[in-house]
C-alpha cells in the first residue's frame, strides 16, 4: 500500500492538471465575447427584411465587434422586422448612425453593420437607429437582375 | 389457453415489478449514501484514496485516447475542410466537438469501463467475502465507510478527467493540423476562439461531465453493493456497471445536449 503522502502528492498532481485543463480551456480556448446586458446600452433598429439574422449574432463598426443583437421582433403595425441591439458603453455612436445587415464571406453568418454618422449627439439607450438597409436576399437579386435582362431584350426588339 | 395467457401476463407482471424495485431501491440507497457523506468529508483521506484510484489510474488512458481521438479529428477534418478552402476553420472543428461533446462522452465512457467496472468488482467482492457484513457488526455503516468516499472520489474525478480529455484532444488537434501539414497557426487560435463560448460550450460541457460523473459512480457502487455474493455474481455485477452506465451516459447526453444547446 502506498504512504499517505505519495497519494496525496499524486492526487494534488491530479487536480492541478484538471484546473490547468479548465485553465486553458478557459483562456486559450474559449472567449467571452457576450457582453452582459448591464454594461451596454441598446438601441433598436427597424428594417424591411432582416434575412437569416439570428439572436446573438455580432453588431460590427468598421469590422470590429462593438455588441451583439438581443432581441428580434416582428412589428405588427408596420409590418417590419425590429431588432434590439446590445452596444458595448465602451463604444458611443452618433444619432444618425445607419444600420446594414451583411454578411461575412459568401457562406459566413449575417451581422449588423453600424456605420457612423456626423451627428454632435450620440446614441442613448432605448434610442431607434432611422437609416437601415435591410439583408440582401438572393431571391430577390436573381429576380431583378432577370427582370432587367428581359426588360433590356424587350427594348432592343422595338 | 387461458392459463397460457395467465402465465405470460405473469411473466411480465414479475419482469416490470423487478425492475421497479430496483429502481426504487437504487433511489433508496442513493439518498442514504447522499445522507450518509459527512463521513467521505470529514474523513477526507477516505476520499483522497477513492480519487487517486478513479482519477490519477485513469489518467493514462484518458491522455493517451484523447490525444488519439484529437489527431483524427484535426486529420478527417481537415480533409473535408480544405475542399471548401476554409482550412482555418480546423480549429473550430475540433475545439467545438470536444468540449461540447466528445470530451465529456468518450471520457465518461472510458471511465466506467476503467474505474466504474473496478469499484463495482471491489465492493461486490467486499459483499461475498462478508467485509461489509463484519462491518455492520462493528457499528461502522459500510454506506459511509466503503461506499460513500467511493462515490464522492468518482464524482470528483470526472469532470477534471474530462477538462483534461478536451484539452489534451485539442493539444492532438493542433499537432497534426498546425506543425504536421501547415495550416497557418494564428488563424487556427482565433477562428477557435472566436467561435467557442466560455459559458455556451465550456461550462456547459463541465456540466455534462459532471452529471456523467453521479451517473456513472452511483450505477458503479449500487451495483457493487446489490451484487449476488459470488463469483458469479459479481462477475454479472462488473459487466452490468459497464453496460448500463454506458447506455446511460449516451441517453443523458441526448437529453442535456437537447436542453443546452437548443436551437443556439
Amino acid at each position: 500500500m502506498m504512504s499517505r503522502k505519495m497519494l496525496d502528492l499524486w492526487v494534488g498532481f491530479f487536480v492541478a492538471v484538471g484546473f490547468a485543463a479548465v485553465m486553458f480551456l478557459a483562456l486559450k480556448v474559449a472567449s467571452t465575447a457576450t457582453f452582459a446586458a448591464a454594461e451596454g446600452y441598446e438601441v433598436k433598429a427597424k428594417f424591411d427584411n432582416i434575412g437569416g439574422l439570428k439572436v446573438r449574432a455580432p453588431v460590427k463598426s468598421a469590422g470590429v465587434v462593438v455588441g451583439r443583437v438581443a432581441e428580434i421582433r416582428f412589428d405588427n403595425q408596420s409590418f417590419e422586422a425590429v431588432v434590439t441591439m446590445n452596444i458595448d458603453k465602451r463604444y458611443q455612436f452618433p444619432k444618425d448612425t445607419s444600420a446594414k445587415i451583411l454578411t461575412s464571406g459568401l457562406l459566413g453568418e449575417q451581422y449588423v453593420g453600424l456605420s457612423a454618422g456626423g451627428d454632435t449627439v450620440n446614441l442613448k439607450d432605448g434610442d431607434t437607429l432611422k437609416l437601415t438597409q435591410s439583408a440582401i436576399v438572393l431571391e430577390n437579386l436573381i429576380g431583378q437582375f432577370l427582370f432587367n435582362k428581359a426588360a433590356e431584350g424587350g427594348d432592343k426588339k422595338q | 389457453m387461458l392459463a397460457r395467457v395467465a402465465s405470460l401476463l405473469e411473466a411480465l407482471g414479475a419482469r416490470v415489478n423487478g425492475v421497479v424495485a430496483r429502481l426504487g431501491f437504487a433511489s433508496r440507497f442513493f439518498f442514504a449514501l447522499l445522507r450518509l457523506s459527512g463521513t467521505s468529508f470529514r474523513r477526507f483521506h477516505l476520499t483522497v484514496r477513492e480519487i487517486y484510484f478513479a482519477g490519477v489510474l485513469s489518467l493514462i488512458i484518458i491522455a493517451v485516447s484523447a490525444l488519439f481521438v484529437g489527431m483524427v479529428l484535426g486529420l478527417q477534418g481537415y480533409d473535408t475542410l480544405v475542399r471548401y478552402g476554409s482550412a482555418e476553420a480546423v480549429g473550430t472543428l475540433v475545439a467545438l466537438s470536444l468540449t461540447r461533446e466528445l470530451g465529456p462522452v468518450v471520457a465518461a465512457l472510458l471511465f466506467a469501463s476503467r474505474a466504474g467496472s473496478a469499484i463495482t468488482a471491489e465492493i461486490g467482492l467486499m459483499k461475498a467475502t462478508e467485509q461489509l457484513a463484519a462491518m455492520e457488526m462493528m457499528a461502522v455503516d459500510p454506506i459511509a465507510r466503503v461506499v460513500g468516499p467511493r462515490f464522492w472520489g468518482g464524482v470528483i474525478a470526472m469532470p477534471l478527467l474530462a477538462a483534461l480529455f478536451s484539452a489534451i484532444g485539442i493539444f492532438g488537434g493542433y499537432l497534426v493540423t498546425v506543425p504536421l501539414i501547415g495550416v497557418d497557426e494564428g488563424a487556427f487560435w482565433s477562428q477557435m476562439r472566436g467561435a467557442v463560448d466560455l459559458h455556451d460550450d465550456v461550462v456547459n460541457g463541465i456540466i455534462k461531465s459532471a452529471v456523467f460523473g453521479v451517473a456513472v459512480t452511483w450505477i458503479a457502487v449500487f451495483e457493487g453493493y446489490d451484487a449476488a455474493p459470488t463469483a458469479e455474481g459479481v462477475s454479472r455485477a462488473t459487466t452490468r456497471t459497464v453496460v448500463t452506465s454506458s447506455l446511460a451516459i449516451l441517453a443523458l447526453d441526448f437529453v442535456l445536449t437537447a436542453f443546452m444547446f437548443r436551437g443556439a
